[in-house]
This record gives structure tokens, sequence and C-alpha cells, in this order.
């Protein structure tokens, strides 16, 4: 009696409805916890970044330190609005796929491989309490290894010297290339110069640094055994500091204080 | 163009082969690969079955699930994307099925030799994984269909070379714990070792 | 049944009939999800509460179930189950989730669950069942729970995140096993597993198909015959 057509419908569409409440259940009742857990995802990092996470504070609270901005790569000027976009939502990597709102790079200058970048970025000021300017944020990508490295690095206030370093994403070996998240690398960028005499100097070198060398200043520990990595990583600063980067932007920071 | 289409069919193949660098489809790879013929004729089913359901993935995708795609249908606020597992599987179930009545059909010859393989793609986690990776790259059809094509190509060399090497095996002399399952294991290991050696090329 | 043979269902796919070393059942997930235990963690009780309860509600109604429309019948209750835990995890445990990725929604087509509705829900009352599913995902969780403590105590010298043998990257004395962080690595840790459970349960080993002739009088090994 089973195999009867109207038996087989029936059985069906009372499976197919039953599922489908549970599933449009779940997914509408844990929707917002889900947007909000990616939002602060992001939150963390570039609060990590900046070097003023707290875990025990709420996310909100202490973000509300940093200020976003739109950055328009064609002039390199920080706007606080540009055509209908929204300031807090929104994300580069995302816009940088939508062809109307970004354009290839030219094969010659894309050393970091990126591809599309998008045409308006957006960075993070970190003010301190008297309202001047601490540090700036600025998300930064590039390729690796086995797939693209995202992250955020933070600069001082001079505009020349790293404060802080952290990828959220990546696919690099284990052990390896993924010793990117580690700590103590990490804290080796503290300090660091970018640019000496308008060059970008900045780079992960092979081995370890020579104190002694003058152009310590300028140059972070290779990963060992993660060569590419490690060059993914210059490559990828040497591209996000350089004029189809941010220098421009700093440039006119510099000039606005 | 066909520079573009032509990468992203190698990097599926060799750099991330569906098999041997991200492990999909394990259980047909190991328990199918005892004999060369059958192997085979796995794989081309497995091809045939990825490139049909890639690209329709892709099109309901783009079409229906992704945010703000049922615009065309005036509701640009809808974001199906949730019920994303269940269209694909149900697209992968219905095509085996589509493909095996065909297949009856209209290439008896054919559907004898793949007759035993087809019901058994339906749960290769090969093919969703082929989609759901498809997804997380965002890829447009066309690429699709090169990342469906490249998948099944992948999967199914794998598959014939693991089966290459364990008919060799029988004139070893294997330590009776080992036999079989266990002598598979360290094999499919040391090739997916070897493949690692593809990373780092990026094309 | 008795408490006896709730017992057995439950133990059984433990050692017995472990569905990764016997049954080449749930392999994919069990080698890419295995660097770290608390990821691996998080994926047994996905998977084991997908199986358990896959096989509890299609028990339920396989009285019902018309056979032409079988399969999809049960991949529909699979597949929304496990949106329900993906849609959980990616609500309540955001970091996991990013790190197994699509190999949650994978669990649709892990055999193991695919397996066990065929094989035992089909059958059996719901109750029982459920004690399979539990079962079979348990065993399903011991062996990757095993490569895992392995991969990460060796391969990185910590256990859960926590430090059990400091590194010497980070001032320790141990130098890390890198080739234990990489996926393939899983692969010979459950032949050899596979081995040793085969040494002690000596009913699985597999026939050897082709037994190697003993040497005739004089070893004359350029005339070594196949005993096909």
């Amino acid at each position: 009696m089973n195999d009867s057509v109207l038996k087989t419908l029936t059985v069906s569409f009372v499976v197919c409805l039953f599922c489908s409440l549970i599933v449009s259940f779940a997914a509408v009742s844990l929707r917002d916890a889900q947007n909000l857990n990616k939002l602060n995802d992001q939150r963390i990092k570039i609060l990590k970044t900046a070097a003023i996470y707290n875990p025990e504070e709420s996310i909100e609270s202490q973000f509300v330190r940093l200020t976003p901005k739109f950055v328009d790569f064609s002039n390199g000027l920080l706007l606080d609005e540009f055509e209908d976009l929204d300031l807090t939502t929104y994300d580069p990597v995302y816009f940088s796929k939508q062809a109307d709102y970004s354009t290839p790079v030219p094969a010659d200058l894309d050393i970091a491989i990126v591809k599309n970048k998008e045409n308006i970025g957006k960075i993070y000021l970190l003010k301190d309490f008297n309202n001047n300017l601490e540090k700036i944020i600025l998300p930064i990508r590039g390729y690796g290894l086995w797939g693209t490295l995202y992250g955020y690095i933070a600069i001082d206030k001079d505009l020349n010297t790293i404060r802080g370093l952290e990828f959220y994403e990546h696919k690099e070996t284990p052990g390896l290339g993924a010793e990117v998240d580690n700590p103590k690398w990490k804290a080796l960028w503290d300090g660091k110069k970018i640019y000496k005499d308008g060059v970008i100097e900045i780079a992960v070198i092979k081995g370890k640094v020579d104190k002694s060398n003058k152009m310590a200043d300028y140059q972070v520990d290779g990963l060992s055994g993660a060569t590419l990595t490690s060059r993914g990583v210059t490559n990828m600063l040497a591209f996000w500091f350089s004029e189809s980067g941010y220098q421009e932007t700093l440039s006119k920071i510099n000039y606005d204080s | 163009m066909l520079e573009h289409y032509l990468s992203i069919f190698i990097t599926t193949v060799f750099i991330e082969n569906i098999a041997l660098s991200v492990f999909l489809g394990m259980c047909t790879f190991i328990a199918i690969s005892k004999k060369i013929d059958a192997a085979f004729g796995l794989g081309v089913a497995v091809i045939a079955v990825c490139l049909i359901t890639v690209p329709l993935n892709n099109f309901i995708f783009n079409t229906i699930l992704k945010d703000g795609a049922l615009a065309w249908a005036g509701l640009p606020d809808v974001n199906l994307q949730f019920v994303g597992l269940i269209s694909y599987i149900g697209v992968i179930a219905a095509a085996v099925q589509i493909l095996e009545m065909f297949l009856d059909r209209f290439v008896p010859a054919l559907y004898n030799a793949l007759g035993v393989f087809l019901p058994l793609i339906t749960v290769n986690c090969a093919i969703l994984g082929a989609t759901l990776f498809m997804v997380e790259k965002d890829l447009k059809f066309g690429e699709s269909v090169v990342y469906g094509l490249g998948a099944g190509v992948g999967w199914a060399m794998a598959i014939v070379v693991l089966a290459g090497i364990r008919e060799k095996l029988k004139y070893s002399d294997i330590p009776d714990g080992l036999q079989g399952l266990g002598v598979t294991f360290l094999i499919v290991g040391l090739m997916s070792f070897g493949f690692m050696s593809f990373g780092g090329i990026s094309l | 049944m008795t408490v006896k043979q709730y017992k057995e269902v439950l133990t059984k796919p433990l050692l017995d009939e472990n569905p990764i070393t016997l049954q080449i059942l749930g392999i994919c997930s069990a080698l890419a999800v295995t660097s770290n235990l608390s990821v691996t963690l998080v994926m047994c009780v996905a998977l084991t509460s997908v199986v358990s309860f896959s096989n509890l509600f299609i028990s339920l109604i396989r009285n019902y179930i018309p056979s032409s429309v079988r399969i999809i019948v049960q991949m529909t209750i699979i597949a929304s189950l496990v949106i329900v835990v993906d849609e959980l995890l990616k609500a309540y445990d955001y970091e996991t989730s990013k790190k197994l990725s699509v190999f949650v929604g994978l669990i649709i087509t892990n055999c193991i669950v695919m397996g066990r509705a065929e094989a035992f829900a089909m059958k059996e009352k719901p109750f029982i069942s459920f004690i399979d599913g539990l079962g079979n995902g348990l065993g399903y969780s011991v062996i990757l729970i095993a490569v895992a403590i392995v991969r990460e105590l060796f391969g990185a010298g910590t256990l859960m995140g926590y430090e059990i043998l400091p590194l010497v990257s980070n001032g320790g004395w141990y130098p890390a096993n890198n080739l234990l962080l990489l996926p393939p690595s899983s692969f010979i840790l459950i032949g050899l597993m596979i081995w040793g459970i085969r040494a002690y349960k000596t009913d699985q080993i597999e026939a050897n198909e082709f037994k190697l002739s003993k040497h005739a009088t004089a070893p004359d090994l350029t005339k070594r015959e196949l005993n096909a």
C-alpha cells in the first residue's frame, strides 16, 4: 500500500513541510546571533591589531574608540560618506569582487596578486581620549603559498612605524606558514619602520634579523620553512603601502594634521 | 580568457585535487579501488555527474539562493542561503536519477558499464564538496563548468592511479593486520604527501 | 529488547564494528578536521547528534516511507538536521564553525549517517535506532579523537590549545613534528591504527587474495609463483 501515488505524494509533502518548518525556524531565530558573531569576529581582530582589545569588556563599547573612514583610492582622500554606501557595514573585500565598484590591478603592479582592487577602501582611526590621532588601522591582503591572506595592520601617528599586524583568514601550512598567527612572531612587528626616505623598505627577510645592521628597523625575522609565505607578506606590504595602495592617503593624513 | 579557464582547470585537477588535497569522496575512493576497470568506470561516472551538477547548482545559487539574487522576482531583500545544502543535495540526487534513466534508455552499453556505480554517487561527498567549494569561491557560471569538469577529472585520475598501485600490491608480502584497508590508507597518505608538492604553484 | 541488547548495540561500533576502521564509512571528515582537538570534538558532537536523531526520525516514520522515494526522504531528513546543526554552530560557536567550513555541510554525505539509516533505522524500532546512531557516532568519535590527540600533541605540542610539550620555537625543549599537522598524516595514523586493532581483533583481518607460495626445495627467487 505504501507505493500508491497518493501515499507517495502525501508522505513527501508532509516530510517536506515538517523539515522546511524546522529549518526555517532555526535559520530565522538564529540569524541575529549569527550576524552579530560575524561582525564581532572582524571587530575583535581590528581591536587586537590596534592593541586595545580587552576580552572582559563588551566589544561594542571598545569599538567606539575607532572611527571608520572611506578611502577614495583615486585621489587618496578620506571621506565620511560615499554615494549610498553604509560606512558601518561596508566590506572592502566584498566590494573588490563587484565589477561596478572595483578595478583590475595591472599585472605589472600586482605584486601581491590581489587581482581586483576596490575603488573605495575603508580604514579605522584610533583616537586617544583627547581626540588626537593615535593609530591608523588598514586592511591588507595578498597571496601567500596556498591562498590569499587577509589581515589588518596598525601604524603609528608618525605614519611610518608599524604598531601591530593580525591576519584573520589564511590557508597557509599549519606549523610553517600558519605561524603568521604566532603571537611571538606578530610581536616582532611592533616598532618596525615602513618607508626610508620615501622608499618602502619593510621586508620579511630570510633567517634572523641582525640587530647591528642599520636596516634592522626595516626587517622582520623570516618564518622558518615558509619562504613563500614570508615573501607573500613582504609583497603584500609593498603593494598596500605603494601608490596602488594607501601611500597617497597617508600623505594626505600627514598634510591634514 | 581561455588562459583563465585553463588555469582553473589545472588548479582543480592538480593543486587542489579533490581526492588527494581536500580528501573528499574518500569512502568510495578506498572501497572501489581494488581493480582498475571498476575504478575507471566510477571515475567516468563522477566526471559526468560533477560536470552536470556543479554548473546546475551554480545557476540555482546565483539566481535563487544568493543574498539579493531574487531581485528579478521583486524580492531584493531575501537571502535563502540557509536552504543551500538541501537544494544542492536535491539537485545531485535528481541529476543522478535522471542520468541513470537517460543512459538506460539511450546508451545502454554505458549504462551497463556504469550501472552499479551511479546510485553510489549521490552519497559521494566529492560531488557535494565540489558544489560547496564552488559556492565558497563564488565562481561565475562559465568558471563553474570548468571547475566541475576539473574536480571530476582530478578525482577520477586519483582513483585510477590508486587502483593501479593496489593491483601491483598483490605481489607484495604485507603483514596480516595491514592487509587490504590498512595498507591502502598508508598508500593514500603517501600519495597525498606527493600531491602537496604542487602547493605553491600559483597560476 | 533487554538492557543487554541495548548495551550491545551501543558498544559494538566502538571497536568490533567500527565505522571507520572496518566499515569504511565517513572517512573524509576524519582527515580534514583532526589537526586540532577542540575542533575535532565539536565535529564529533555534530556528527553523533545528526546520526542519532536521523536514525530516530527515520525509524519513527519507517512504516510510512514509500520505497520509491526512500532515499530522497532520508536525504531530506538528514539534510534538515545538518542545516539545523550548522546554523546552531554559526550562532553559538562561530570560531569553530569557521574552521570546520564546508565539513559540517558534508555530514549530509557522510556515509555513516546514510548507511545507518538504510541498514538499521529502516528496520528497527525508534529507541534502539537512536542508540545505534549514538553507538556509531561514538565509534567514529573514538577514532577521530585518537587521531586528533596524536596530531595536536606531537605536531603542535598542545592539547585543546593548552601547552603540554613546550616547543623549541617558544623557548621549550620539544621540536615539533610538523609533518603531523599536514592532513595526509592522518591517513598514515589511521592505517597504523587499523593495524593495531587487527593485531588484537584477528577476526577483522582481510583474507589475502593472492598468497605467496612457499619456496620449493631450493630458495629460487626467480621462480616465485602465485597461487591465485
